[in-house]
């Protein structure tokens, strides 16, 4: 790991200015995914500012929603009462990342900005556009297991590995941030990740030392909520396909470099046709490499499945 | 500017209760957690296996709750309450764990028994909050420590020499009947 330098921030708008004031700071909450990648030195901040004490770990009633603050540990969401009640998809979906040790840690902010874990973008043996922007991308004619069918770019291949981002995507909530100025806006969730196009190493819509606040969800949707994902091991382990169904809403996940709401497949849906063929129409112009090839038919029966799945 | 170490890294004080015990640490602000551990404070029992966060060897309890102490630094833990394997149990006084443990040789070479014996206490905490995983047929309803269940909340932990029953069975007699 490379030296750096420690500050504990003493309020969110402290931590927003002291960032974008500081070229290369990085704000440390849960730890888990920063830690990580500095471990790798893949992440090489030269100040850390540790946001895990600030008092946004709030779950609250707002509005016929829920507020979720920042620091909210996935754990604490996912056991809280009304995420069990109203919003199950996104209990489902936080249940069905990393272990128990790591939701124990790992915060709401933090889970929608841990980055892809793509093996080349871990590999820093290996070109990777988002670690190196300009050095090419590794992944491109290598292994692609876990690679992109929707919205990739010959810059990049990689996915966003967030469960919890894709029940929130479903869910249509909006990220609170605040800003070096002490200026506040909320995104929505659609809004807050960016395909990679020619600049993977961009991820977000954040503005240099933005932090995150919140997340907020409307009031519940009307009918099913469900999240499935497919993974290599039973349990603990990335997805290779998932999906999230919030009434009327659909997003894949696994699937593009960021959660990918199914607007073309609800659209289908609203239209009559039945699940396989809006999956069909949501999936028409995927696009696979050789390795990831068969995530186009997996994702299919996936969306096929949880929209003909009983209300659980 | 901040204080720094012999090798010109920042350094920060850091005030912890391990284990019961107020300890205060002068560390080169990198220092993890688990390094602070075993490195600084000589409590070995908390292991060391990737590093990564992926094989749970370094499992301790903050503030009664399971984490990773590989993928957390020591400073981010000013006032924290840490408890290691060393203070679930001695050899002298067992934890109902720990005897469990033995009672079913929930393990061959032992490198990860401490990291399965902190987490199954935080599994037993969490069940007991009413906490649900993703074995949990009903999210509305009680938890009921099902084999299913047990297994997926000690998903956290490998154990390389493959004891999965045997720490299934260490559990569950703690657990009682689901």
């Amino acid at each position: 790991m490379r030296p750096f330098t420690y500050t504990r921030a003493g309020s969110a708008a402290e931590a927003a200015r002291a960032a974008a004031e500081q070229p290369g700071a990085r704000f440390l909450a849960g730890g888990t995914n920063l830690l990580d990648l500095m471990k790798l030195e893949i992440e090489r901040p030269a100040h850390v500012i540790d946001i895990g004490r600030l008092p946004l770990g709030d779950i609250a009633d707002a509005d016929g929603g829920l507020r979720i603050g920042a620091m909210a540990t996935g754990s604490e969401v996912a056991a809280h009462a009304r995420v069990r009640r109203d919003y199950p998809v996104l209990a489902q979906a936080l249940l069905a990342g990393g272990s128990p040790q790591l939701r124990n840690k790992a915060t709401t902010g933090g889970n929608l900005l841990q980055r892809t874990r793509c093996p080349y973008f871990y590999d820093t043996a290996k070109p990777c556009n988002k670690r190196e922007p300009g050095a090419g991308c590794a992944a491109l004619g290598g292994l692609s297991r876990f690679s992109a069918i929707l919205g990739w770019s010959e810059a990049c291949i990689a996915t966003h590995p967030s469960d919890m981002a894709v029940a929130l995507s479903a869910l249509d909530a909006t990220v609170e941030t605040v800003n070096a100025d002490g200026g506040t806006r909320a995104i929505p969730i659609d809004e807050l990740h960016r395909l990679p196009a020619a600049t993977p190493e961009h991820e977000t819509s954040l503005a240099p030392g933005e932090l995150i606040t919140a997340v907020v969800l409307p009031p519940p949707p009307k009918g099913r909520q469900r999240y499935r994902k497919v993974r290599d091991r039973a349990a603990f382990s990335a997805g290779l396909a998932s999906v999230a169904v919030a009434g009327d809403a659909i997003a894949l996940g696994c699937v593009a470099l960021k959660p990918w709401r199914a607007r073309r497949a609800e659209a289908s849906l609203a239209a009559g046709a039945p699940p396989v063929a809006a999956a069909e129409v949501e999936l028409s112009d995927a696009k696979g490499h050789g390795g990831s090839d068969f995530k186009i038919p997996l994702t299919r029966r996936l969306i096929t499945a949880a929209l003909q799945a009983k209300q659980s | 500017m901040p204080p720094t170490s012999a090798e010109g890294a920042p350094t920060a004080s850091v005030r912890m209760t391990v284990n019961g015990e107020a300890r205060a640490l002068d560390l080169d602000v990198r220092t993890t957690l688990l390094d602070a551990l075993r490195e600084h404070l000589d409590l070995k029992g908390a292991k060391k296996g990737c590093d990564h966060g992926q094989c749970g060897a370094c499992t301790v309890l903050v503030n009664g709750l399971r984490i990773n102490a590989c993928l957390s630094l020591a400073v981010m833990h000013e006032g924290d309450g840490v408890i290691t394997i060393e203070g679930i149990g001695t050899a002298e006084r067992l934890s109902p764990l720990q005897r469990a443990f033995l009672d079913r040789d929930a393990f061959q070479c032992g490198y990860c028994t401490p990291g399965q014996i902190c987490s199954a206490a935080g599994l037993l905490d969490e069940a007991a909050k009413g906490w649900p995983s993703a074995a949990t047929d009903d999210l509305a309803g009680p938890i009921r420590l099902t084999d299913a269940e047990i297994r997926e909340r000690m998903s956290g932990n490998i154990c390389r020499c493959s004891a999965y029953p045997q720490i299934l069975d260490a559990v569950r007699d703690v657990a009682g009947p689901a």
